[in-house]
């Protein structure tokens, strides 16, 4: 038994590296859905009802098709027309392709969220139709994005595990291997598990952290760092605490 | 008649805003029929009705925030959704209207002030965007009109952190700002607690004496219609039915439906 978890202290590093992909993934698959997400429902709202189709259309097929079959196209099918990818681009294109058609329809209800008054406002005051839309439509409808957002980008983590099934050494792909290796599941898949758990507890808090920013942009008051830590970081409900 | 020299004193003056034959209908439920009035260069006008008589409907038709679905409108001397075209009027897009409507200036119920921004920012950066000051320029514009509204010591502070009174006066400084010729004012003390109604009115009155805008205003203020209006035109149905100075429309109404009307608002 020591022997073997000696063995597996010697493949943490193997491990280490494996976060380190895994992270690469979920930043790189979210930083190419967001701007899918705006292009797609800014599409989704254009007054052009063949640009509305287009998107739309697009939105469906990533939304309706199994991500592991878009990965498998995208690895396998593609350098059939003459595109190869490495295992890590079709990974990323696939996963934020993916999510940018999901998070679209979350850009979309959160700009129409922005109450008809403000863009009254910004039509009786004969503003730039450029200037309301980044300096008085957006920043309101940032902080109503952003805790779907962190939604997302956990959500995103634990997605990134499929593409270990195209050959890239992330967290999953490497837990398999060490699996193989040692012949032994029930370690290594918890010492797994615990990464993934921990990772998105980072994550999570990371947004949460962008969301009273975000706050802050919209002009919305923000309490101050302390007493907002300790009312939402206890696992404790207050009301459980007696005060 | 007492108000008959204040008519006399915009007569002869162009009309700023004219509709001929207006009509708007919102899912099949006629808002506006085929309604016909002028208001000239510098005159004050209210507007009373009761609510769905299409009183609203005029001021956001006016500035271009709904379109009819019949007739003309005509802001300063040009249509709104129409041009001349070798003699003949053509329908004309969004981009003639947004050149036309130019000169018109909205205070909202609702004051609909940006929230992310202080009250000098709102005040300021949209004659920075429309009319291309230099931010010096825009600044020193924004604490002038903030200070005319009373709001000197307030300049910093961003809509949350003002009273409905003190936003709803930013709201008309914003408009202000921009220079226009005609002000329109959609029930702008309806969303105020009683004891902030006071001072907002009062800088609408200042502004109305003051000034050489042309103001068509939507209350049910009675008293204040009649100080500060040359004018005042009772709406019912979607059509005008009354039209006159003050001293007769609200002290000696002809029509039925105004007299019904002024009783239930001063029994109320």
């Amino acid at each position: 038994m020591s022997g073997q978890s000696v063995s597996l202290h010697a493949y943490l590093p193997f491990l280490i590296d494996g976060v380190w992909v895994t992270l690469q993934i979920t930043f790189a698959a979210m930083a190419l859905a967001v701007p899918v997400a705006f292009l797609l429902a800014a599409g989704r709202m254009s007054s052009w009802r063949v640009v509305r189709l287009a998107a739309g259309f697009v939105i469906e097929l990533f939304r309706g098709t199994s991500a592991v079959v878009q990965l498998f196209w995208a690895f396998y099918v593609l350098p059939l027309f003459g595109i190869t990818l490495s295992p890590m681009a079709a990974g990323i294109l696939v996963l934020g392709l993916n999510e940018g058609s999901f998070f679209s329809e979350v850009v979309r209800a959160s700009l129409k969220s922005i109450v008809v008054g403000q863009r009254e406002a910004c039509v009786a005051l004969h503003l730039p139709r450029r200037y309301a839309f980044w300096r008085i439509i957006l920043p309101q409808a940032l902080p109503v994005m952003i805790p779907p957002f962190g939604n997302a980008l956990v959500l995103m983590l634990k997605f990134t595990a499929l593409v270990s099934l195209v050959t890239v050494q992330d967290l999953s792909f490497r837990a398999d291997q060490i699996r193989t290796a040692l012949g032994v599941s029930g370690e290594i898949y918890g010492v797994v598990l615990m990464i993934y758990f921990a990772l998105a507890l980072v994550l999570a808090g990371a947004v949460a952290l962008l969301e009273r920013q975000a706050a802050r942009w919209a002009g919305r008051p923000v309490p101050a760092l302390l007493p907002w830590l300790r009312a939402h970081a206890s696992p404790v409900p207050r009301w459980a605490l007696g005060r | 008649m007492p108000g008959d020299d204040r008519i006399a004193a915009t007569g002869g003056r162009p009309p700023m805003v004219r509709m001929a034959g207006v009509s708007k209908a919102f899912d099949g439920r006629t808002v506006l029929d085929a309604v016909d009035f002028a208001v000239r260069a510098g005159e004050k006008v209210t507007l009373i009705g009761p609510s769905g008589s299409g009183k609203t409907t005029i001021l956001r038709l006016a500035i271009g925030l709904t379109k009819p679905d019949a007739g003309l409108i005509e802001i300063d001397g040009r249509y709104l959704w129409h041009e001349i075209r070798a003699g003949q009027l053509v329908d004309a897009g969004e981009r003639h209207a947004r050149g036309v409507r130019r000169v018109v200036g909205m205070v909202f119920q609702q004051f609909n002030l940006f929230p992310h921004m202080t009250a000098l920012q709102n005040v300021r950066d949209p004659t920075i965007q429309v009319l291309g000051l230099t931010r010096d320029e825009a600044e020193s514009r924004a604490v002038e009109l903030l200070t005319q509204v009373g709001l000197a010591d307030h300049m910093a502070k961003r809509p949350a952190q003002l009273s409905g009174g003190q936003q709803q006066r930013v709201a008309i400084a914003r408009a202000l700002a921009l220079r226009p010729k005609v002000m329109l004012f959609d029930e702008v003390t309806s969303a105020l607690d009683p004891e902030l109604v006071g001072e907002v009115l009062r800088v609408i009155r200042e502004l109305a004496h003051a000034t050489d805008m042309a103001m068509l205003l939507v209350t049910h203020e009675i008293s204040f219609a009649e100080d500060i209006a040359d004018r005042v035109l009772m709406f019912d149905a979607g059509r005008i039915v009354e039209d006159g100075p003050p001293a007769q429309v609200l002290k000696d109404p002809t029509h039925p439906r105004t007299r019904q009307f002024l009783r239930a608002i001063i029994e109320r």
